[in-house]
């Protein structure tokens, strides 16, 4: 059988998905039995002009993380959908947005005033932006193009599967990897993670009853012990989240903060989110539901933190 | 005018891009390089719950999380007016020492090694970690794996998770360790000091006893007299997660010291219309544009920086390496750009070291991990030694701990100017008129940066090959002339 060939790439990303490719150790050496990579522009010497130069479809899967942030990220994408037979968004940004789609809530003009004019340790006085375009005494310079909005890939290409996480942990990446080597692929369009469930189905944290009078800010006060988070008050965003990482915040005591994204069949993670806790708040009494809510001051980015993009939302009207 | 372009710098976040302009005789005229790239995390986090912020902010780097992490952690210490107990300092520590230990070792056997060990003449399909470890002995290989994926586990255990750790809180951390895995933990520490040990030996027998290695860390080529910035400790020691930030001037003297809360007096930050990254200098020196010397405000904020900032090494096997260095290279500070790559060593030597002190500290397996804040939250700054330079998160709230407003200098930002001026410098004294660019020559200026590590090329850290370059040459008509590639398989 031939060596499947494998493109990888990253767009407006942390690297955080890089390395959990790699976090697959051993097993590395029994990918590269089996696949040849063919353009990896972190960890091997393939340029761009290698990848317009390969025919139509001569890719057989591009594993693409990253956001789609500007006119560069944008490019690649088209380019590696063209190339490839099988496009898969790796990963919470490609997938949904992830933290830099919180960038949504602004815009290019006003990311730019904050980082460029506003920050205090900036010094510039003649306001100066970056340009796509500028002259230099030597020639002309030129930057690709910063846009309003994040998107995802989905957004922006034909995708055919979706690996979650933020990034995906070593055992979700194995299963997508090894669906790919074995051939045994799932319909177009799965997420690919040992679970369809939430998050809460695979914690081994005691749950008894959900009704909730306060939300208490992880700083606020120390969980009690192997005892379910959002029991406890604390928003932990579990119940809405697709399993497949094992749980791993929760057991180290933090709120699962949603980096797998929606679980099965939801198309609005922030949403279904809403839903659930609306449920679980022990009150009729709408003053004081109003305050038990009151203590959630950032709704909209916590419920979204990682698939603003991807959302209903996906951005904020800027007025 | 000629123009070269090296796009995309490959194993660079963002795809850094370096563009050379060549005069009608063939000499350097000007070069540029450019970070294609913005996120605009100081301008999202606005709005952001703040004890969010170590989990938000460090999804700017994947290959260095824990340096955010961390930065944004103690800045919640300070905004939230907490002070941590004894042992959420000595995790938080132990945690940052394993981390840098993984990180020290992959940017030296991965990406500055091949040079050294393999040559910078060696035909590119050899110059990778391969390469090294066909050299080195496949031992070695597996050593540099095993260290890697061992204080891995010490993070993952420490902080919750192996990517982007989950534990920091203001006032300590979420989670604490049992004697099981505190056992564990000093094991592992103990073959990183061997391994660590190893490593410099591997530096001695292939870089320091070959003469053309040691005249090429040397040459002026590679030399940049810059101010040298690190954190360091009450003794004026290095310290990776405490301490003040001390600058030295490129005469060895101390210029500045200052706490967190002071950096505004000290940093300040250029911004270019053709590069998305912005230049961070010396505030009281001033932008005196991409120069070195004393009257220019530029700094580095490097192993080797970091080094030449502090008095020596806190830990007793990196404090003989520290002197040992200095004697070889003739002194305090040392501005040779490659000896970044000994300075990284000792550094790792010394990670290793801290890190088995603190895995037998006898409070390290103490459940008292966290004060829990009780005043109203404001303002706070934080600062940690990022392994590519010293990382300072600041924040402003609201009275309940919305972030109104965020400001961010990132380790390799710091080093943007310096990192400029290495790549003109080895540009303008490798191209000359009449010399041939060769890839060896492409390497040699590609070399030039490579100690650095930038962030930008954070994930680097993780796969066989070495940095490729493609350069196109083109005449005044834009026509093409030559074309040159380097790790191009």
């Amino acid at each position: 059988m031939a060596k499947l060939k494998i493109a990888l790439y990253w767009a407006a990303s942390c690297g955080g998905c890089e390395i959990a490719t790699l976090a697959i150790h051993e097993k590395i050496l029994k990918l590269a039995e089996v696949a040849d990579i063919v353009f990896w522009p972190v960890g091997m010497d393939f340029k761009y002009a290698d990848v317009e130069k390969m025919a139509d479809k001569s890719v057989d899967v591009c594993l693409f993380n990253g956001a789609i942030r500007n006119e560069e990220n944008e490019h690649m994408a088209h380019l590696l959908r063209a190339k490839s037979k099988i496009m898969i968004a790796y990963g919470s940004c490609a997938y949904e947005g992830c933290i830099p789609g919180l960038s949504n809530f602004y815009n290019r003009q006003l990311t730019f005033d904050r980082v460029y004019i506003e920050t205090p340790s900036t010094d510039n006085p003649k306001k100066i932006f970056p340009q796509t375009k500028v002259k230099v005494p030597e020639g002309e310079l030129e930057l690709p193009e910063f846009y309003d909005t994040v998107k995802t890939l989905a957004q922006t290409v034909d995708v055919d599967y979706f690996v979650p996480g933020c990034p995906p942990e070593e055992k979700t990446t194995w299963l997508a990897l090894e669906a790919l080597i074995t051939g045994k692929l799932p319909p177009k369009g799965t997420v690919i993670s040992h679970s369809i469930k939430a998050v809460c189905d695979e914690c081994p944290l005691k749950k008894e009853e959900k009704k909730i009078k306060k939300f208490y800010r992880a700083y606020e006060k120390i969980p009690e012990p192997e005892r379910c988070l959002l029991e406890q008050g604390f928003l932990c965003y579990g119940i809405a989240t697709r399993g497949g990482c094992g749980a791993l915040c929760p057991q180290a005591n933090m709120r699962c903060t949603g980096c797998y994204g929606p679980v099965e069949g939801v198309i609005d993670q922030g949403a279904h989110f809403l839903s659930a806790l609306s449920s679980i708040i022990d009150s009729n009494d709408p003053e004081e539901i109003q305050r038990i809510i009151d203590d959630i001051p950032d709704p909209a980015g916590t419920f979204y933190r990682y698939s603003l993009p991807d959302s209903l939302l996906r951005r904020a009207r800027i007025k | 005018m000629k123009k070269i372009t090296i796009d995309p710098i490959t194993r660079l976040e963002g795809h850094g891009k370096i563009t050379i302009f060549l005069n009608e005789d063939g000499s350097v005229a000007n070069t540029y390089l450019q970070i294609p790239e913005l996120r605009g995390f100081e301008k999202f986090s606005e709005g952001r719950i703040a004890e969010d912020m170590p989990q938000i902010t460090q999804r700017i780097c994947g290959v260095c999380p824990e340096a955010h992490h961390m930065a944004a952690t103690k800045a919640l210490d300070d905004l939230f007016h907490v002070e941590p107990t004894s042992t959420a300092k000595k995790l938080r520590e132990l945690l940052y020492s394993a981390f840098y230990v993984t990180d020290h070792t992959t940017h030296f056997y991965i990406l500055a090694g091949p040079d050294f060990v393999m040559g910078p003449d060696a035909a590119p399909a050899e110059r990778n970690i391969l390469g090294v470890i066909a050299k080195v002995g496949l031992e070695l290989g597996g050593a540099v794996i095993n260290t890697r994926k061992q204080n891995h586990w010490i993070i993952q255990t420490v902080g919750g998770r192996p990517i982007h750790p989950c534990f920091g809180l203001p006032g300590g951390v979420s989670r604490a360790i049992n004697e099981e895995e505190r056992a564990k933990i000093e094991e592992i520490a103990k073959g990183s000091i061997e391994f660590a040990k190893l490593t410099l030996k591997v530096f001695d027998d292939v870089v320091l006893k070959n003469k053309t290695y040691l005249d090429m860390i040397l040459s002026d080529t590679f030399t940049q007299k810059s101010y040298n910035m690190g954190l360091v400790d009450k003794n004026n020691k290095v310290n990776f997660y405490d301490g003040k930030v001390r600058v030295v001037g490129p005469d060895g003297k101390e210029f500045c010291k200052y706490a967190p809360r002071e950096y505004l007096e000290h940093i300040a930050e250029r911004v270019e219309p053709w590069t998305y990254l912005k230049f961070p200098y010396l505030k009281k020196v001033g932008w005196k544009g991409f120069v070195d010397g004393k009257d220019s405000g530029v700094y580095r904020a490097t192993p080797l920086s970091r080094l030449n900032a502090a008095d020596g090494m806190a830990t007793p096997l990196a404090q003989e390496e520290y002197e040992r260095m200095y004697s070889t290279l003739g002194g305090k500070p040392a501005n040779y750009t490659l000896a970044t790559h000994w300075a990284r060593l000792i550094e790792l030597l010394y990670a290793a070291e801290r890190l088995l002190e603190l895995s037998r500290d006898p409070e390290i397996t103490s459940p008292d991990i966290r004060n829990i804040p009780t005043a109203t939250p404001d303002e706070g700054v934080g600062i940690v030694e990022a392994p590519r330079g010293t990382l300072t998160h600041h924040y402003i709230t609201d009275e309940k701990g919305v972030i109104k407003k965020c400001n961010l200098i990132v380790g390799t930002t710091n080093n943007h100017a310096p990192l400029f001026m290495s790549i003109k410098k080895a540009a303008e004294d490798l191209i000359k008129p009449g010399v041939k660019i060769t890839e060896g020559l492409l390497n040699r200026i590609e070399m030039a940066w490579r100690p650095y590590d930038p962030c930008m090329s954070c994930a680097t850290h993780a796969l066989p090959g070495q940095l490729p370059l493609e350069v196109t040459i083109y005449d005044a008509q834009g026509k093409e002339l030559q074309k040159l590639s380097q790790g191009i398989s």
